[in-house]
């Protein structure tokens, strides 16, 4: 649901984004005001409790995420509210949508939350992601005719990871595993999108923490993957998979004998960049990897179409891809 | 037909005779129906999972065995600890079974049964204890406080090395913070989460 003009946005960035993830959020705020949207952060929110609390205890763990979307609840006349981190998301969405269907957890929760003075009717505001609001709220066409910078010839790998399209409990996106709305903003900014079969693969959230070769495997899958489609950069939209893909990357390297160098960015930094943002305002450097060679690339000429062969008369007819255009 | 003196056992009392099986035990914890019981033994979910191969029992496997009873194997795999929560398995079981939410309540029961110390993941219920703390004591989680609790306590050597290295750069990224923070409504959200564990179950 779009909020009206006046509305703004409820925001919950999360404490990855207050640090480890500075780079998300100050690239976020950055394109948010070059685009007009308004993000209003809940006032005191809390830890989501991430995949950990889950763990331990359940009610709990229900009732830290609710104190969240309670207050986002009371707070303002916003109905919405943004999680940037797609573990934030899938928390407080998983929450809510819980609540709504065992009247029962709903009922333990708020008598937790009223301890606090605090009470949330599940379903009274909608959480997003992040990425759905540029999708369905902003829109490709907005952006690409905000576009001062495009990136013709960078080619970005589009990484969903796991938790944005599932389990998608707000049904907001088109396909649990092959979803194409971050392609298709990339595409809006100009870059050459590469069709990246493990856009939704796991980059083993916690799994460094709790067996490093495991973690390290899954990492190295996707980054041979984008090496393999020649990936200038991977763009992501969560804290996480960046930091699996950025921090551990020369560990990976060093376990598996590779070199890959692919610098993993937040795809708001890159809509950042093709709206003429300067780099240091969208929190670049912050990367372990460079992105410096990738960007050089930036600025370059509209690369001529590519020439297509002609079929042959006596070929048989084949299936047309949907044709991605330069705008 | 012959008198016997025939006892009826009292309605209002559960029958002691039938102990509540460990497959209802782990539906009961989990909130909503998981629809443990739909499962067909397809293994669509082991195939579809990316630390499969490293884990003890496939989640197909693991399903087999709750519904055979074997409770202290179960509880003691490496399973549950190895899921990374990617929801794969779920978006694809035909049964709609909620993969994910039954591990989150295996890792419960384990750990809860003292099961989890035999496993050979041992270690992974204290990372999670690890966050848990600063998250109950700040309302933030605090990656070097968890990483210095987690990594010096547990893992002297290799892990400790690679975690010093990252945290190093990490800092110098300015991308971690040295002291946690604290949200102003400390207090109330303890008294919730206190509330919330007295509370207890699931619903």
């Amino acid at each position: 649901m779009k909020p009206s003009n006046e509305e703004p946005y409820g925001y919950y960035p999360g404490c990855s984004l207050e640090k480890n993830a500075l780079a998300y959020n100050e690239s976020t705020s950055a394109v948010a005001n070059v685009l007009g949207l308004k993000f209003e952060e809940v006032a005191d929110w809390n830890c989501c409790g991430a995949s950990e609390y889950l763990a331990l205890d359940i009610l709990p763990a229900y009732a830290l995420i609710s104190r969240n979307l309670a207050l986002a609840a009371s707070s303002s006349g916003s109905h919405s509210l943004v999680a940037p981190c797609s573990a934030c998301f899938l928390n407080l969405s998983k929450v809510d949508h819980q609540m709504a269907e065992v009247p029962a957890l709903a009922s333990q929760v708020n008598e937790a939350l009223a301890a606090g003075g605090l009470s949330y009717q599940p379903g009274s505001i909608t959480i997003r992601h992040l990425l759905d609001v540029f999708v369905n709220d902003v829109g490709f066409d907005r952006i690409s005719s905000l576009v001062t910078h495009p990136l013709y010839e960078l080619r970005v790998a589009p990484y969903y990871g796991c938790l944005i399209s599932r389990p998608d409990y707000e049904g907001v996106y088109d396909s649990p595993e092959y979803p194409t709305g971050l392609d298709h903003l990339m595409t809006a900014l100009g870059a050459e999108v590469v069709d990246f079969p493990l856009k939704t693969h796991c980059c083993g959230g916690h799994m460094t923490q709790i067996s490093e070769p495991v973690a390290l495997e899954l990492i190295r899958r996707l980054l041979q993957n984008a090496h393999e489609y020649d990936a200038d950069v991977i763009a992501t939209l969560c804290p996480m998979c960046q930091l699996n893909l950025d921090v551990y990357q020369e560990h990976v390297n060093h376990a598996f004998g590779t070199n890959y160098h692919i610098p993993i960015l937040y795809f708001t930094q890159l809509i950042g960049l093709a709206l003429g943002i300067r780099a240091k305002e969208l929190g670049f450097g912050r990367e372990f990897v460079s992105a410096k060679r990738a960007l050089a690339k930036i600025g370059k000429a509209r690369p001529a179409p590519k020439k297509k062969r002609k079929p042959s008369k006596e070929a048989l007819p084949m299936p047309q891809a949907t044709e991605v255009e330069y705008r | 037909m012959p008198s016997t003196n025939v006892t009826t056992i009292p309605t209002d009392q559960p029958d002691p005779f039938v102990t509540r099986s460990f497959l209802e035990e782990v539906v009961d914890a989990v909130p909503g129906d998981p629809r443990l019981t739909a499962c067909l033994q397809c293994g669509t979910c082991g195939g579809s999972c990316p630390s499969g191969p490293d884990m003890e029992h496939t989640p197909r496997q693991l399903f087999a065995m709750i519904n055979a009873g074997m409770r202290a194997e179960v509880l003691r795999s490496n399973t549950p600890w190895y899921c990374v929560s990617c929801y794969f398995c779920m978006a694809r079981c035909p049964q709609k079974v909620q993969i994910t939410d039954i591990m989150y309540a295996l890792k419960r029961k384990a750990i809860e049964d003292g099961e989890s110390r035999s496993s050979s993941a041992a270690d992974a219920p204290k990372f999670s204890e690890a966050f848990v703390n600063f998250v109950e004591n700040y309302g933030r989680s605090f990656e070097l406080g968890v990483a210095a609790r987690f990594h010096f306590v547990q893992h002297p050597g290799e892990a400790l090395k690679m975690a010093t290295s990252i945290g190093i750069g990490m800092m110098r990224k300015g991308r971690m913070d040295l002291t946690p923070t604290r949200i102003k409504g400390v207090k109330q959200l303890q008294t919730i989460l206190d509330r919330a564990r007295e509370l207890g179950g699931t619903a």
